[in-house]
């Protein structure tokens, strides 16, 4: 194993933890070690134990073998709270806040300012603004939280957390959901809090962010430590061979000329298609095996585009064509009928069956699409299932398993296969590679090019600008619930993107970053 | 170390398999059997024979329950089908009746799956309002008298026999033969069980989910009314007041021991059914003891609590607990 002793005293140590879920080795012999005032990178592959670790340290799982020490004291705390009292505050991967209230009363569950046992709604709600402005964000926190985007729901949850002044931070993939300036924001109260000798525990998949903000690296890989480094004594490729223990085949760059597409028919278009006080109407064309790339900021109208052309929301205006041919889109079912697929956002509450199996989630769009009476055999459901977890790599590649007990990013795999088996025409992608690792982020680009050659149409939106500019043919980009622009060509760059979204000012800080 | 958990299905047999031995105790002629007029007769068959209506709800309502709903109207629907087969026997032939009193259970189940899946109501509050007003409707079909019949037709559905087995058994079996064939033959089956599962998932993916539901419900009526025409028979008349009276409740309890969660998703036909015999042993076996009816309830709580607790999570860990004793031991 490969170590490097810090000079600051250690403030949470973990020694050889190990976990199993039934025949899973989800950690074995786990060390890691975080010190007072740094920000610690744990990093791995979809599956490599990352969560699991940072449950078990937190109590939410059991350990079968281990200890955890805190500031030298051995803890065991036996739920996310017991470990909030001994100073270790989580926001895990799958927020796990309540919908059904409000955001005041999220951020201050079981702590609400109480005057003669009552209450002080008033006074929540004026710590609750005051906390949040402190994010950036400026919303109605009287409001239940379910009504807001899962992106501001984690802001909410990390807010929380950080307010709960612990003494370990531990942040589960923070910024999957968040847009560059919230990040920017986030990365802004990490270091404050660092500064005040709060060690803060960072999971990210986007390699960027991990050199931006970390001090130390972890690196798990299958369940086991592959070594804790420095951050700014690794090279990027070392790392990734470290996460991935091969070497990541380079990405050739750019698309195809764009021309080469223009030979090819329109696979679908939208003329006027809007909704009132959700969409503006736009006019959008996708050809065959062409990729179009939706930018735009949070909340800028990119998800409710995505919607809009899949059918699961019904525009109130302008035609929808499909080769040609008018149709009308009035739920996801004519969607799919037609041949569009629709991987949404919101994983887990969109996505997937969590108690289904692998094999049913992956079925269950094309057997939707084939209707009641024609069942999928059990072997032709096997066999897809087989298809897709080789071609995607899912692991554990075991079919039968509940797909609620997979990691985050083999879940998303398991999406990307649902849609991909019931052969579309037509594809939406809403933040398709969030919480895929490097390697698989590589494959799943890779697929979505051969896909393309294959005459499949793509709408793709992503946070990610490099990753939009990478794969795109034409970028879309989208300003207060409006198309404002539409780049293609050699115009595609992260700058002019970015000059498109801030075109009114509003979002000049960001440029800033770039 | 999965292989020591307890398989699905495992508990309810054990359960029934206890209970028999129980009842076996308490009553040592429980076992026999004997053929009398070309029918059979003896504990065992009554079991069979009573558990019948709760077995029919119960298929009906494990469907609803596996979309996360509920439906507590299937009491009241059979008072309304019982209450219309009363009516129709002695005046009309069997395929009417038969026809007629069916037909009142699927628009019964119609109207539960519009007001669930058309309009959103929440299912609980939704089939609250057959409950309390099927109620009232049977009461008006019978005028609030007790009708009773003797068209030998329906009296036969109620206490003939095909070869040896009891009319009612045997048309149970044939419902769950039926709606098995039905679910698992399609894919109604895992489009219920995601539907439950995530609706707005199973939405997304194509699932028709309303679609889904409405017709979970309207199967629901139907066995609700079949079960009601079946008590009507047995009895040879229909009482509004008290024909299938808190039945719902029993059905969603077989449902329950049936291992189908409340949540929705995953569920079982024929561990459903398997519940209601496991309900019907235990009543069985309490009125054989000549314990008061009383005890039958809290008896009925205890054997509840045992398969749950035998079903869940926590205690399915109970190999993990054991082997984690084992391991802290020095
Ligand atoms: N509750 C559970 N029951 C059974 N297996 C589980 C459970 N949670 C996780 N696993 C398994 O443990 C392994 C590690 O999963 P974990 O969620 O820790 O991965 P991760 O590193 O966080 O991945 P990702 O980057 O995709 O979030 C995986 O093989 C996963 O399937
Ligand atoms: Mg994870």
């Amino acid at each position: 194993m490969e170590n490097s002793l810090g000079s600051a005293p250690s403030l949470l140590e973990v020694r050889g933890i190990s976990k199993s879920f039934g025949t899973v080795r989800a950690l074995q012999e786990v060390d890691f070690t975080l010190r007072a005032g740094e920000i610690h990178a744990l990093l791995g592959e979809n599956g490599a134990g990352k969560s699991t670790l940072i449950k078990v340290v937190t109590g939410v799982f059991p350990r079968d073998a281990g200890v955890v020490r805190l500031a030298g004291e051995e803890v065991a705390p036996r739920s996310a709270k017991s470990a909030l009292q001994a100073g270790i505050a989580t926001v895990y991967q799958e927020v796990n806040l309540l919908p059904n209230l409000s955001v005041a009363q999220n951020l201050f569950l079981d702590r609400q300012p109480m005057r003669f046992g009552i209450v002080r709604e008033g006074e929540m709600r004026r710590r609750a603004k005051a906390l949040l402005t402190g994010f950036g964000l400026d919303i109605d926190v009287a409001a239940p939280l379910g009504n807001y985007s899962v992106a501001i729901q984690h802001v909410t949850a990390i807010a929380r957390a950080v307010d709960l002044s612990a003494r370990v931070l531990i942040l589960d993939e923070p910024t999957a959901s968040l847009d560059r300036h919230e990040v920017e924001i986030l990365f802004g109260i990490m270091r404050q809090l660092a500064r005040r000798g709060i060690g803060i525990v960072f999971v990210s998949h986007f390699l960027d962010q991990v050199y931006e903000i970390s001090d130390r690296i972890t690196v798990l890989r299958n369940g086991r430590l592959v070594g804790e480094r420095e951050t700014a004594s690794l090279p990027r490729l070392e790392l990734i061979r470290m996460m991935l223990g091969r070497e990541l085949a380079e990405t050739t760059s750019a698309r195809a000329a764009a021309g080469e597409h223009r030979a090819r028919g329109v696979c679908a278009s939208f003329e006027n298609y809007g909704k009132a006080g959700y969409v503006a109407p736009f006019n959008l064309e996708l050809r065959h095996g062409e990729v179009v790339g939706l930018a735009g900021l949070l909340g800028s109208g990119r998800t409710e585009t995505a919607r809009l052309v899949f059918g699961a929301e019904r525009a109130d205006g302008g035609q929808a064509r499909v080769e040609g041919a008018p149709v009308r889109l009035q739920s996801p079912r004519d969607g799919v009928r037609h041949g569009f697929g629709y991987c949404p956002e919101e994983r887990k509450t969109e996505g997937i069956v969590a108690e289904l199996s692998v094999r049913e989630n992956i079925a269950l769009a094309l057997q939707a699409k084939r209707g009641l009476y024609r069942p999928l055999s059990r072997r032709e459901q096997d066999e897809i299932a087989r298809r897709y977890i080789k071609m995607l790599d899912i692991r554990p590649p075991d079919p039968e398993r509940p797909v609620g007990l997979l990691s985050g990013g083999n879940q998303q795999k398991v999406l990307l296969a649902r849609w991909l088996a019931t052969s579309p025409r037509l594809l939406v992608l809403d933040e398709p590679t969030r919480g895929i690792d490097v390697g698989a982020h590589a494959e799943i680009i890779r697929l979505i090019r051969d896909l393309c050659d294959d005459g499949l149409s793509l709408l793709v939106i992503s946070s990610e600008l490099d990753e939009i500019v990478t794969y795109s043919d034409r970028v879309v980009v989208l300003r207060d619930r409006a198309h404002v622009e539409e780049l293609a060509g050699g115009a595609i760059d992260v700058g002019n993107i970015l000059a498109a979204i801030a075109a009114d000012g509003a979002a000049v800080a960001l440029e800033a970053h770039t | 170390m999965t292989a020591l958990l307890p398989r699905r299905g495992l508990a309810q047999i054990l359960a029934l398999i206890v209970i028999l031995a129980v009842d076996r105790v308490v009553s040592p002629q429980f076992f026999d059997l004997r053929l009398q007029d070309g029918r059979l007769f003896g504990s065992l068959i009554d079991v069979l024979n009573r558990g019948t209506p709760v077995a029919l709800l119960s298929l009906g309502m494990v469907l609803v329950i596996a979309t996360r709903g509920i439906d507590l109207s299937v009491g009241a629907v059979m008072a309304i089908s019982g209450a219309i087969a009363a009516s129709l026997a002695d005046s009309h032939g069997l395929p009417v009746v038969l026809a007629e009193a069916l037909g009142a259970g699927l628009v019964c189940g119609l109207w539960n799956g519009f007001l669930v899946a058309v309009l959103g109501m929440q299912p609980i509050v939704a089939t609250l309002i057959l409950m309390v007003a099927g109620r009232g409707i049977a009461q008006l079909i019978t005028e609030g008298r007790i009708v009773t019949f003797t068209s030998p037709d329906l009296v036969w559905l109620g206490n003939g026999a095909i070869l040896g087995v009891p009319v009612p058994v045997a048309i149970a079996l044939g419902m769950l033969i039926l709606t098995g064939a039905v679910v698992r033959g399609s894919a109604l089956g895992l489009l219920i069980e995601a539907t439950g599962g995530n609706a707005r998932a199973s939405e997304l993916a194509g699932v028709g989910t309303r679609a889904m539901i409405l017709s979970v419900y309207v199967w629901c009526g139907v066995c609700a009314a079949l079960a009601g025409v079946i008590a009507a028979a047995d009895i040879m008349g229909a009482d509004a007041n008290n024909a299938g009276l808190w039945l719902e409740l029993d059905a969603i309890l077989a449902v329950v021991i049936g291992g189908t969660s409340l949540f929705g998703g995953r569920f079982s036909l024929v561990l459903a059914v398997l519940g209601a015999l496991i309900i019907q042993t235990m009543n069985t076996g309490i009125l054989l003891s000549g314990y008061p009816p009383e005890f039958n309830l809290l008896v009925k709580a205890v054997v509840v609590l045992a398969v749950l607790l035998l079903q869940s999570p926590k205690l399915s860990g109970f190999a993990g607990v054991m082997a984690r004793l084992r391991r802290t031991k020095p």
